[in-house]
C-alpha cells in the first residue's frame, strides 16, 4: 500500500500550523478514511466533524487541496499523491479547532428568511391542488444537504467577510425554494434586495461548481431571483405598468 | 512531523489549489481582448463590409442593419451618413448599431461572471486570494447598471431577426439582368450559422428565460408558455457554449465577408 502525506491544519481561532501525517492508503479510501486513520494512530486529539460518510449529512465539509469538498466523497485515487494532500477547515467561518468550524451563523441567517406562507386551501378539507411540473423547479433546491461548501467558496463571504449584509448562495437557494413555490404568497423581494444583499453576488458560479448535490445554484436560483428583483426595482417600464394598473 | 507557515489572510493569487486555476481566466482574458480589439478595428474601417461579387449579397453582421451606406449596398436610408453626424467626426455605419450587441454581451450573466474573474480578479478564480479588500458587488454604481440587461436583450433579439433576414438574402444570387436565383455559397452557410448561433445565445439568455415564463410560479396553466420556457431553459443550459461559439463566429463572419469583399478569398458557390 502506498504512503501518502496528508498536510492537515491543526489549530484554533488563535492560529495554528499545518502538520504532515504520512499515512498508508488503499484502494477505495476517501479523505475522511485517511483522517480517521490519522486520528486513530497519530493524532488522537485531531478534531473533525463527520456523521454519515455517505455525502448526505453535510458534516465533513473541508478544503482539500484548496477546493471545498466533502471529505467523505473525495476519493484519494482522484488526487495527486506524489505530493502532500492538504486538508484545511472551511475558510469562510470561524475556526473552532482543527478541521471543525463554527457554522452557527448560517442557522441565524435561516431564521431571518420569511417562512413559507401558503395561499388559502383549494378545498374544504384544507388541501391544495398543485401540478408536479409546477414544483419540479423548487424540488431541485430541496436536495440541499446544508454542507455550506457554497457559502465557503463564495468570495463575498470568504474574502470580503460580508456576513452582515449578504446571506450567501445557500440561503438564496432557500429563498428561491420558497419564493418560486406555487403555493407560496409571501413577498421576499424587498428583503432579497436590501437585507439579504443579492446584489453582492457577481455570478462567479463557484457555488455551483462545489455543490455536492449538483444543484444549479447560480442559473436556477440566484439569477432568477435577481431577475425578479429587477422586475420590482430596476425596470422602469414594469414600474410604470404597475402604477397604471395599480398592481 | 513538519510544521509550516500559517495562512491566515490570503493575498492576491494565494491559494492551496494545485490545479491550473489560472488557465480559464487567462483564456477568457485573451479571447475577449482579441474580440474587442478586432471588433473595434473592424468598426472603424467603414469599408469592405458588403460583398456583392458574382451576384452574392453578403453583409457583415457588424454592419447590419446597414442604416447608412453606399448606393449599391442594402442601406435603409438614402445617404452614406446621418445628417446629425458632425463632418469632422469619423463615421462608420457600425458605430450606430454595435452598442446594442455590445451592451447585450457586457451585461450578460455569463460574461459578467467571466470578465469579473478574468479582467478584475474579483475573484481571480474560485477559492483564490483577491487583490482588493473593498467590494460593492452589483449593489451600487457603476455595476448596478448590469440590471439593465433586459434593455439590451430587446434590441439584440431584433438584431437576430435582421441577421436571419440577411442570411436569407445571402441565399439569393442576382444575375446582371436583375433576376434573383436561389443558391448557396460558402458565405450563405457562414451567414446562416451566424444567425443560428446568435439566436441560440440571445434567446437562451437568462433574461429571456425569465421573461418567457421564469417570473411565474405556476406554468402548468399556460402550456404553450411552459413549452417555450422549457425550450429556452434547454438553450440556457449551454449558455456559455452558445456565448463563445456565437462570439467567435460573428467575428469570423465579418472576416469572411471582408476578405471576400477585398478579393483575398473567393466565395465558392455550391449551387
Amino acid at each position: 500500500m502506498p504512503t501518502v502525506t496528508f498536510r492537515v491544519w491543526r489549530g484554533d481561532s488563535e492560529g495554528g500550523d499545518y502538520q504532515d501525517y504520512p499515512t498508508e492508503v488503499s484502494e477505495g479510501m476517501v479523505v475522511l478514511d485517511a483522517i480517521h486513520d490519522i486520528q486513530a494512530q497519530q493524532a488522537n486529539d485531531l478534531a473533525v466533524r463527520w456523521n454519515c460518510k455517505a455525502g448526505k449529512c453535510g458534516s465533513c465539509s473541508a478544503e482539500i487541496n484548496g477546493q471545498p469538498k466533502l471529505m467523505c466523497m473525495t476519493r484519494i485515487s482522484d488526487l495527486p499523491i506524489d505530493e502532500p494532500i492538504t486538508v484545511e477547515p472551511m475558510r469562510a467561518f470561524p475556526s473552532l479547532r482543527d478541521l471543525v468550524t463554527d457554522v452557527s451563523w448560517n442557522y441565524e441567517v435561516k431564521k431571518k428568511i420569511k417562512k413559507f406562507k401558503p395561499r388559502d386551501p383549494d378545498f374544504e378539507d384544507g388541501t391544495w391542488n398543485i401540478q408536479q411540473e409546477d414544483v419540479d423547479r423548487v424540488q431541485e433546491f430541496r436536495k440541499c444537504i446544508e454542507c455550506y461548501l457554497c457559502q465557503d467558496v463564495c468570495h463575498v463571504l470568504r474574502e470580503h467577510q460580508k456576513h452582515d449584509e449578504f446571506i450567501g448562495p445557500r440561503f438564496l437557494v432557500y429563498a428561491a425554494s420558497l419564493e418560486m413555490h406555487p403555493l407560496d404568497v409571501e413577498d421576499r423581494l424587498e428583503d432579497l434586495k436590501k437585507a439579504n444583499g443579492i446584489g453582492y453576488c457577481n455570478i462567479t458560479k463557484c457555488c455551483t461548481k462545489v455543490c455536492p448535490e449538483h444543484i444549479t445554484i447560480t442559473d436556477n436560483a440566484i439569477i432568477p431571483l435577481k431577475e425578479r428583483v429587477v422586475d420590482r426595482y430596476y425596470d422602469p417600464i414594469k414600474k410604470l405598468l404597475r402604477v397604471i394598473t395599480g398592481g | 512531523m513538519a510544521s509550516m507557515r500559517v495562512l491566515t489572510q490570503r493575498s492576491f493569487g494565494e491559494t492551496s489549489r494545485r490545479d491550473t486555476w489560472w488557465v480559464q481566466p487567462m483564456v477568457v482574458f485573451l479571447g475577449l481582448s482579441a474580440f474587442i480589439g478586432y471588433t473595434t478595428w473592424a468598426a472603424f474601417q467603414g469599408v469592405n463590409y458588403f460583398h456583392d461579387e458574382g451576384g452574392a449579397h453578403y453583409l457583415s453582421p457588424f454592419y447590419s442593419p446597414l442604416l447608412f451606406g453606399q448606393g449599391n449596398e442594402p442601406r435603409w436610408f438614402a445617404s452614406d451618413r446621418p445628417s446629425f453626424w458632425p463632418e469632422w467626426l469619423i463615421f462608420s455605419p457600425a458605430f450606430l448599431i454595435l452598442i446594442g450587441p455590445a451592451g447585450m454581451r457586457f451585461t450578460c450573466y455569463y460574461y459578467r461572471g467571466a470578465y469579473y474573474k478574468a479582467f478584475w480578479a474579483d475573484p481571480p478564480s474560485c477559492a483564490v486570494g483577491e487583490p482588493r479588500k473593498s467590494y460593492w458587488g452589483e449593489n451600487r454604481l457603476p455595476l448596478i447598471f448590469q440590471n439593465a440587461h433586459r434593455y439590451f436583450f430587446y434590441p439584440a433579439a431584433i438584431f437576430v431577426l435582421i441577421l436571419t433576414y440577411d442570411a436569407y438574402c445571402a441565399m439569393w444570387f442576382h444575375s446582371p439582368d436583375g433576376d434573383a436565383q436561389f443558391g448557396m455559397g460558402v458565405g450563405s452557410i457562414v451567414l446562416a450559422l451566424n444567425a443560428l448561433f446568435l439566436g441560440g445565445y440571445t434567446f437562451g439568455c437568462h433574461c429571456s428565460r425569465h421573461l418567457i415564463g421564469g417570473y411565474l410560479d405556476c406554468l402548468s396553466k399556460a402550456p404553450v408558455r411552459k413549452k417555450c420556457y422549457d425550450c429556452v431553459s434547454s438553450l440556457n443550459n449551454r449558455h456559455m457554449q452558445w456565448a463563445w461559439v456565437s462570439l467567435v463566429w460573428v467575428a469570423f463572419t465579418d472576416v469572411y465577408v471582408r476578405l471576400c469583399s477585398m478579393g483575398v478569398w473567393t466565395d465558392w458557390r455550391i449551387f
